[in-house]
């Protein structure tokens, strides 16, 4: 308990002080909401061993329902993530309670199936502004106090969320409740013989970790203000799977160094490389299954640190 | 003549093209089912195993002249032996690992096999001839028959019967169905387990290369025309459940003919209707049609 509230610090400050490092604030604010999105995924797989292969369904519907309220309907901030953060909770209702009736593979490829329905929502919806996308999503001011036109307030927002969705995760993950999930992940069958309700364990953590997502997502259209196809569709799915991958699945911190390693790689080589990105992202996934399963802080913890906390 | 408030002309042609895409989703549903049943992965990269099936014949035509005939049996079988390369040096290493780590092994390798295709050819399409011998179309007094069309549904549906015949009904397919009910005993009575293994992979992986021939004179072939098939096949898969030949055939089959139908009636819902059918067979019936909880 005590070294995760340490590592929580230890994140806040470097938080507070990355943007007088010289890195870009937009690229900080992305790499964090992609950070958010992958620690709530994390939550699924790695806390409690579902594997869901459609989480850009929520970070994705989220951003398009945060945009439409504050450009159509002319919210304000909080109100648009809230609502987006919410509208997100609701379809983790409906995919995640489809989903949990299989297990193990089928689980995977029904979110896969069922997240690509909301795609071809998005592709035929109104509101979404089709291949376009929905553009000039206006950021707004917080609160009525915080005008978040400036780069600066609108990142110490964005790190708020983070730190409090990461928090969150991190006291879900320790709560008897998150006892509960891990119990379900190690032996499903002795949990249930146990006298837990599994399915209602299982869908708890699926909408919570859809919401989180959703937050995730929200808060990127406001940063970035728009929002495309990209988010909703399938290779950000398979993405948000390597970033957890890749940190370590089943640790708190995996899934921010993962995030934050992906999404710097995404920008160093995009314009460098061209499509050659997606081989190198596919070849990175496949090593990491083949040789480096528990990931960089998995791995780091495995060998430093016997001291893991249960 | 109109059949609900429909030309009948137009009603048949839908239902043609539904029958035309049932028959994909059965052929690579079916190679989707073989593998999962003796390897216990679940090939996402079957999807770009089909691509490459259609990449295959396109640059057999292009760089060597050969036409559409050798390339039904040149490009599954190239692809077949692709799939034993992977199978030799990827697949084997994650066997004994949970179901899941083959999921996310095979969509890596989707990914960088896409990535090559998108970097060689570019995302825009080519465009591959019908054969000679098969253009045109046939009248059949109530509607006209196109000849393509027809060929399509006829040699997936004896590729999908042979398949279940040979499994169902021959001393190799019984070594089959016993290994995967348990390959340790099997390979105690002296049958070459890896060997089969590796080629069921073969055999899954060329059904789809096959599908890619196939399919390569009616779509445009592009790179990404695998993975936006194989998620609807996923939810196929879903719905028919894996425990039997027969019924993925017949689900693939019935799922295409009723996205045909949907095309007719109400278009918009024609991309997302297999997966609200998924939605309801997972109320109803959440093991599957054809499927047996394991």
């Amino acid at each position: 308990m005590k070294r995760s509230y340490l590592g929580f610090i230890a994140l806040a400050v470097l938080g507070l002080l990355a943007p007088y490092t010289g890195a870009y604030p937009i690229f900080l604010m992305k790499a964090l909401c992609f950070a958010l999105f992958a620690c709530a995924f994390n939550l699924l797989l790695g806390f409690t061993g579902l594997l869901s292969f459609g989480h850009a369904a929520f970070f994705g519907s989220a951003g398009y329902v945060l945009g439409h309220s504050m450009k159509v309907w002319g919210w304000s901030p909080e109100a648009g993530l809230l609502i987006a953060t919410a509208a997100s909770g609701v379809l983790g209702v409906l995919i995640g309670g489809l989903a949990i009736r299989r297990q193990g593979i089928y689980f995977a490829m029904i979110t896969l199936a069922l997240a690509q329905m909301i795609y071809f929502f998005c592709i035929q919806a109104p509101f979404t502004g089709a291949e376009d996308g929905l553009q000039g999503v206006p950021r707004g001011v917080l609160f009525g106090v915080f005008d978040l036109s400036d780069d600066m307030s609108m990142y110490y927002l964005v790190l708020a969320i983070f730190l409090l969705g990461f928090m969150l995760i991190d006291r879900t993950v320790h709560s008897p409740f998150g006892q509960v999930l891990k119990a379900i992940r190690e032996n499903e069958a002795r949990a249930l013989s146990l006298g837990y309700e599994v399915d209602r364990y299982k869908l708890l953590a699926f909408v919570l970790s859809a919401a989180l997502s959703g937050l995730a997502g929200a808060t990127k259209t406001l940063v970035l203000g728009f929002e495309t196809l990209t988010d909703v569709n399938w290779p950000l799915s398979g993405e948000v799977v390597l970033m957890t991958l890749i940190g370590g699945i089943g640790t708190l911190f995996g899934p921010v160094v993962g995030a934050f390693l992906i999404i710097t790689l995404q920008n160093e080589l995009a314009d460098k490389v061209g499509s050659w990105v997606q081989v190198i992202l596919g070849a990175i996934f496949v090593l990491c299954v083949l040789a480096f399963r528990r990931g960089i802080v998995g791995e780091l913890s495995a060998r430093f640190g016997s001291r893991k906390n249960a | 003549m109109e059949i609900f408030g429909v030309p009948h002309q137009a009603l048949l042609g839908q239902l043609l093209l539904g029958l035309v895409n049932g028959s994909f989703y059965a052929m690579l549903s079916l190679g989707l089912a073989v593998i999962f049943g003796l390897l216990n992965i679940i090939n996402f990269a079957h999807g770009a195993m089909y691509m490459m099936g259609a990449y295959a014949a396109w640059m057999l035509l292009e760089y060597f002249q050969i036409g559409y005939w050798w390339s039904l049996l040149l490009a599954p079988l190239s692809v077949g032996a692709f799939g034993i390369l992977i199978e030799r040096v990827l697949m084997k290493w994650i066997y004994r690992l949970d179901h899941l780590y083959g999921l996310l092994l095979t969509f890596g390798l989707s990914l960088i096999l896409e990535g090559i295709y998108r970097d060689q050819f570019g995302v825009s399409g080519q465009p591959y001839q019908v054969p000679e011998l098969l253009r045109g179309a046939t009248d059949l007094g109530f509607m006209r028959l196109p000849n393509y069309r027809a060929w399509v549904v006829l040699v997936s549906l004896i590729v999908c019967l042979g398949t279940w015949y040979v499994i169902e009904r021959t001393r190799l397919g019984a070594n089959l169905r016993a290994g995967t009910e348990n390959p340790q005993l099997v390979q105690a009575f002296g049958v070459n387990v890896p060997l089969m293994v590796t080629l069921t992979f073969a055999f899954g992986v060329g059904l789809a290369g096959l599908a890619g021939v196939l399919a390569a004179p009616l779509y445009q072939i592009n790179p990404l025309m695998g993975s936006n098939l194989i998620i609807t096949v996923f939810a196929v898969v879903v719905i028919g459940g894996m425990g039997s030949i027969l019924g993925s055939i017949v689900t693939g089959i019935g799922l295409g003919l009723i996205e045909g139908l949907t095309k007719v009636f109400w278009s918009e819902a024609s991309s997302t209707v297999v997966f609200v059918i998924m939605a309801i067979v997972l109320l109803v019936r959440p093991a599957g049609l054809f499927g047996r909880e394991k």
